[in-house]
C-alpha cells in the first residue's frame, strides 16, 4: 500500500504504511511514541528516543512554515513533464517537518522563509491506480476529508 | 604515539575517459604512486579502494583492482561513503597501520561514471536523497545543496555571485591543472547565463560527474622513515554524520558533520584552523565550498561570501582552497576525489605543486563530505 505515496514509488512496503490509506481519506499523520509520546513526522514505526516499536498515528493539522525551497529545472527520471517545479521543505506546529512540492494556490516567486503555509493531501484522479501524495498551499486552503473511521 | 606517513602520491587524468576501464584507471595512479615512493609491490601489505559501487558494471571492484595490480594474496577491502569513500579508505588504510595489522597500505580512491547512459544517471540523480519520503517529491542532488543555498542566503545575505565567484576561482586554478576535466577559466557573465538546474544554482554552480583515479601508499612511522625522505604526517584525522534526511538536521547554512569532523581532526593534529596553509575542500557545488570555510572555521560562520569576494582562498589569502581547481574544474569522480585531495596537500607540502604552490605550505588539510554531509572526514597533514 505504501507505493501508492509519492509521484514514483521506491519503497512499496513500511512498518508505517498505513499512512498512505489516511492521507488517501485526507488525513496527513504523524506518529507518536506510546511507550514515551515522542511525536514526529515523517512517521516511523521504532522510536528513536526509547526505542520502542509500540506506535500509533496521530492527526496533523498540516499546517507549518517554509524551511527552505528550490526550483527544480534539471529533473529526474519520473518527473520531466512537471520541470521546473518548486520543491520546499515545511517546518510542521506538531512537530517534525516535510519535502513536497508547491501546490496551485503558491507562487514560488513570492516563496520566502518563514511563511505560514498548508500541506494538503492530494489524490491524483489522473492516474487509473491509486496516487496519493501532499502539497504545500497558502495558509488557510482547506480540503475534504473521508468520515470519522473509514477503512478503505 | 606513533604516525601515520605518506611516502606515494599518484595522480591519472580526470575526465571522460572512454579510453579505459576502472582498474586500467586505478593502475594509472598506482604505478605513479610506487614510482614516486620507490618501493616495489613486495612491500605493500594491504590494499584499500573508495568507490561507489553502483556506477559500475563490475561488481566487487576492489577483488578486480587488487588482481589487476598483482596484489594477491595480501587484503583488499572497500570502503563506500558516497562522495567521501576515497577518504575512508584513508582513514581505515590508517586505523590498519596504527593497529600494527598492516605496514604498508596502498590506497586507491576510482570511479567510472560516464559509462552509464544518461537515463541511468537521471534515475540514480532520482535516488539522492532519502526515498521514502523525499525522493518521491522529485529531489535532484543539486536541489538539496540549492536549498542549503536558499537558506544561507536568508540568513547571512550570501549572494549568487558570491557563491559563483567561488567557481571562478576554482576554474581560473583548474586551468593551470593538467589533470583537470575542464582547463579554462569562466567568467561572470558567462556563469550567470549558464542553463538553470535548481534555484539558484545554475551549471556553473554544479561540478561534473568525471572518471579518474587517484592513489597514495601510506606507511607506519618506522617504515616510512626508511623507505622514504620526503613523508607526510597524516596526524589528525576526524570523520563524523549528520541525518541522510534534510529534514531531521538543526539548520540548513552548515553542514554539522564538517564542523565536527575538524574539531577531532585540529584536537588530534595539535592545531587551530588558523594554522592550516593549504586546504583542498569539497567543492560538489558552489555554496559547498562557502559552507566549508565557515564550518572549518576558516572565516566566522556567515562571512563565506566576505571570504570569497576578498580573495582570502586564493594563494596570498588568508587559506587558500581548492588551488588545483576543486570539484569543480577537475571533476567529480566520486570514489576518487578524497585521495586526490590528498595527492594535492601532499605535493603542496612536498614544495611540488609548481606555478600553483602556496608558500610556506606545512600544514594541509583536506574535508572530504559524503552525500549532503551524511558524512564529512577532515585529515590534517603535517610535513616535518
Amino acid at each position: 500500500m505504501f507505493s501508492w505515496f509519492g509521484q514514483v514509488s521506491f519503497v512499496p512496503f513500511s512498518k508505517v504504511m498505513e499512512f498512505a490509506r489516511h492521507l488517501k481519506n485526507g488525513r496527513l499523520m504523524g506518529t507518536k511514541c506510546k511507550s514515551c509520546s515522542y511525536t514526529i513526522f515523517p512517521p516511523r514505526a521504532d522510536c528513536p528516543e526509547c526505542m520502542s516499536g509500540d506506535f500509533e498515528f496521530k492527526e496533523y493539522s498540516g499546517k507549518g512554515k517554509v524551511f527552505t525551497y528550490s526550483t527544480i529545472a534539471a529533473a529526474p527520471t519520473g518527473f520531466e513533464a512537471l520541470a521546473p517545479y518548486t520543491v520546499a521543505v515545511v517546518e510542521l506546529d506538531e512537530g517534525g517537518r516535510l519535502l513536497a512540492m508547491l501546490g496551485d494556490t503558491l507562487d514560488a516567486a513570492t516563496l520566502d522563509i518563514g511563511m505560514d503555509v498548508q500541506v494538503v493531501p492530494r489524490i491524483d484522479e489522473e492516474v487509473p491506480q491509486i496516487k496519493v501524495y501532499y502539497t504545500i498551499e497558502k495558509a488557510g486552503v482547506t480540503w475534504k476529508k473521508a468520515p470519522p473511521h473509514t477503512v478503505d | 604515539m606513533s604516525r601515520v606517513g605518506v611516502i606515494g602520491i599518484g595522480h591519472g587524468r580526470f575526465g571522460r575517459r572512454s579510453d579505459a576501464t576502472v582498474q586500467e584507471l586505478a593502475f594509472e595512479a598506482y604505478r605513479m604512486a610506487m614510482q614516486d615512493a620507490g618501493i616495489q609491490r613486495q612491500d605493500i601489505d594491504a590494499s584499500v579502494i573508495g568507490a561507489v559501487p553502483e556506477y559500475h558494471k563490475q561488481r566487487s571492484i576492489a577483488g578486480v583492482i587488487q588482481e589487476y595490480l598483482n596484489l594477491n594474496p595480501a587484503p583488499t577491502w572497500l570502503t563506500e561513503v558516497a562522495c567521501a569513500s576515497g577518504s575512508a579508505a584513508i582513514r581505515t588504510a590508517w586505523m590498519s597501520i596504527k593497529a600494527g595489522l598492516h605496514d604498508v597500505v596502498v590506497v586507491i580512491g576510482c570511479q567510472k561514471m560516464t559509462e552509464l547512459a544518461t537515463p541511468e544517471i537521471l534515475a540514480l540523480m532520482g535516488r539522492v536523497g532519502e526515498v521514502q519520503w523525499e525522493s518521491v517529491f522529485g529531489t535532484t542532488f543539486p536541489a538539496y545543496y540549492a536549498m542549503f543555498a536558499t537558506a544561507h542566503t536568508k540568513q547571512f545575505g550570501t549572494t549568487h555571485e558570491q557563491m559563483l565567484k567561488v567557481a571562478m576561482k576554482n576554474h581560473y586554478y583548474g586551468a593551470q591543472n593538467p589533470n583537470a576535466l575542464f582547463q579554462k577559466e569562466i567568467t561572470m557573465e558567462k556563469a550567470l547565463a549558464s542553463e538553470a538546474v535548481a534555484s539558484p544554482f545554475q551549471v556553473y554552480d554544479c561540478c561534473a560527474n568525471a572518471d579518474g583515479a587517484a592513489c597514495v601508499i601510506l606507511a607506519s612511522e618506522e617504515k616510512a622513515k626508511a623507505m622514504s625522505d620526503k613523508v607526510v604526517w597524516l596526524d589528525g584525522i576526524g570523520c563524523a554524520t549528520a541525518s541522510m534526511s534534510v529534514l531531521n538536521r538543526p539548520n540548513l547554512v552548515s553542514l554539522p558533520s564538517a564542523a565536527d569532523a575538524a574539531k577531532q581532526a585540529y584536537k588530534m593534529a595539535g592545531i587551530k584552523a588558523s594554522d592550516v596553509k593549504v586546504a583542498e575542500v569539497h567543492d560538489c557545488f558552489t555554496i559547498a565550498e562557502i559552507m566549508a570555510y565557515e564550518d572549518l572555521g576558516f572565516c566566522k560562520k556567515g562571512d563565506g561570501g566576505k571570504f570569497i569576494d576578498e580573495k582570502q582562498s586564493y594563494i596570498g589569502g588568508s587559506t587558500p582552497v581548492n588551488v588545483d581547481g576543486g570539484l569543480k574544474s577537475k571533476g567529480h569522480p566520486i570514489g576518487a576525489t578524497g585521495v586526490s585531495m590528498t595527492y594535492e596537500i601532499i605535493s603542496q607540502l612536498r614544495g611540488d605543486s609548481g606555478v600553483r604552490q602556496v608558500p610556506n605550505a606545512d600544514i594541509g588539510l583536506t574535508h572530504n563530505v559524503g552525500g549532503i554531509g551524511q558524512y564529512t572526514f577532515v585529515h590534517v597533514y603535517k610535513r616535518d
